[in-house]
């Protein structure tokens, strides 16, 4: 049985978080915690280490800040082997702080975004090991010439 | 966000087929429903209680929705948010519905007057697929492979 790894799986509300679920199964047998932006989530993953960060788009910087801060702190607090985020914005930071340590990252942009990648997502590939879209006319090279996400499968 | 267009198309609907059995959850629309039950947020175990309850359901067009009432293999007839209406922040859900239309897991109204045709077939749809309570095979298998080799 190989060491389990300590995982740290984060979204935003709605359909980030319902993402988020549907990808448990790859998670048993690892240690996994939480982070997400709504408190009565957490009798979903009881038995779990369960953080949330305030919600906030990119029009409230001072909210952004709260939030980078608050998981900053929980990164370094749980120091994972590996960080999964079906986004958006905690995702983003989360990927982010991960990045400055030894973390291997995981980006699944959301089944939403059918015509194009998300912002966040955008944003956030080059932080990520595995940048994953869940369609496959979207697995291809961005406009600035860079690798753009992988197609693995989707939620659905 | 509000979504007053849809909950006026339901309540004036209700009215008309004299039903009573219709309940929603409104969120921050203020428009006061006058012919059915509702409340504005319902808890993750209310929510999950009233979708397995349900006969039919109507929404907008959002993934977490969506996925919900695939796996549970209700009809689901949904109506995109858009921008311009000050609605949601974006007009993801056009392509969002469209696509899953397409597969057939969804019933779609692009405006109110198509929401209102709709509503009297919705009980009767019946999803292509209901899907499982996980991800893919192909998308398990991945990630269990990256975490392993993490």
């Amino acid at each position: 049985m190989p060491k389990p790894k300590r995982i740290l799986a984060v979204s935003s509300g709605g359909g980030h978080w319902v993402e988020l679920m549907r990808l448990r199964p790859a998670f048993e047998g690892h240690d996994v915690a939480f982070v997400t932006v709504n408190r009565e989530y957490r009798d979903e993953v009881s038995g779990h280490r369960f953080y949330t960060v305030n919600d906030a788009t990119r029009w409230n910087k001072v909210a952004v800040l709260w939030m980078a801060l608050r998981m900053l702190i929980i990164v370094l607090r749980e120091r994972p082997d590996v960080i999964i985020t079906t986004g958006a914005a905690p995702g983003y930071f989360a990927l982010r702080f991960g990045k400055w340590g030894t973390c291997k990252t995981v980006w699944l942009d959301s089944i939403a975004n059918v015509d194009e990648l998300s912002m966040s997502g955008k944003m956030s590939g080059r932080f990520a090991d595995l940048w994953l879209t869940q369609w496959e006319h979207l697995a291809k090279p961005q406009a600035d010439g860079m690798a753009g996400p992988v197609f693995q499968g989707a939620v659905l | 966000m509000p979504f007053d267009r849809l909950v006026r198309v339901v309540d004036d609907w209700a009215r008309l087929k004299e039903r009573d059995d219709v309940f929603a959850q409104i969120g921050k629309t203020d428009y006061r429903p006058a012919h059915i039950r509702f409340q504005q947020f319902l808890s993750p175990s209310e929510f999950d209680q009233r979708m397995r309850e349900a006969t039919g359901i109507v929404a907008h067009a959002g993934t977490g929705t969506i996925i919900a009432a695939a796996q549970l293999g209700k009809p689901l007839l949904v109506m995109p948010r858009l921008a311009r209406l000050e609605e949601t922040r974006n007009d993801h859900q056009v392509p969002t519905m469209r696509r899953f239309a397409e597969r057939g897991l969804v019933l779609a109204a692009s405006d109110e007057r198509e929401l209102e045709r709709r509503l009297d077939g919705l009980e009767g749809f019946r999803p292509r697929a209901t899907i499982g309570g996980a991800a893919s095979d192909q998308l398990i298998a991945a990630l269990r492979q990256f975490i392993d080799g993490a």
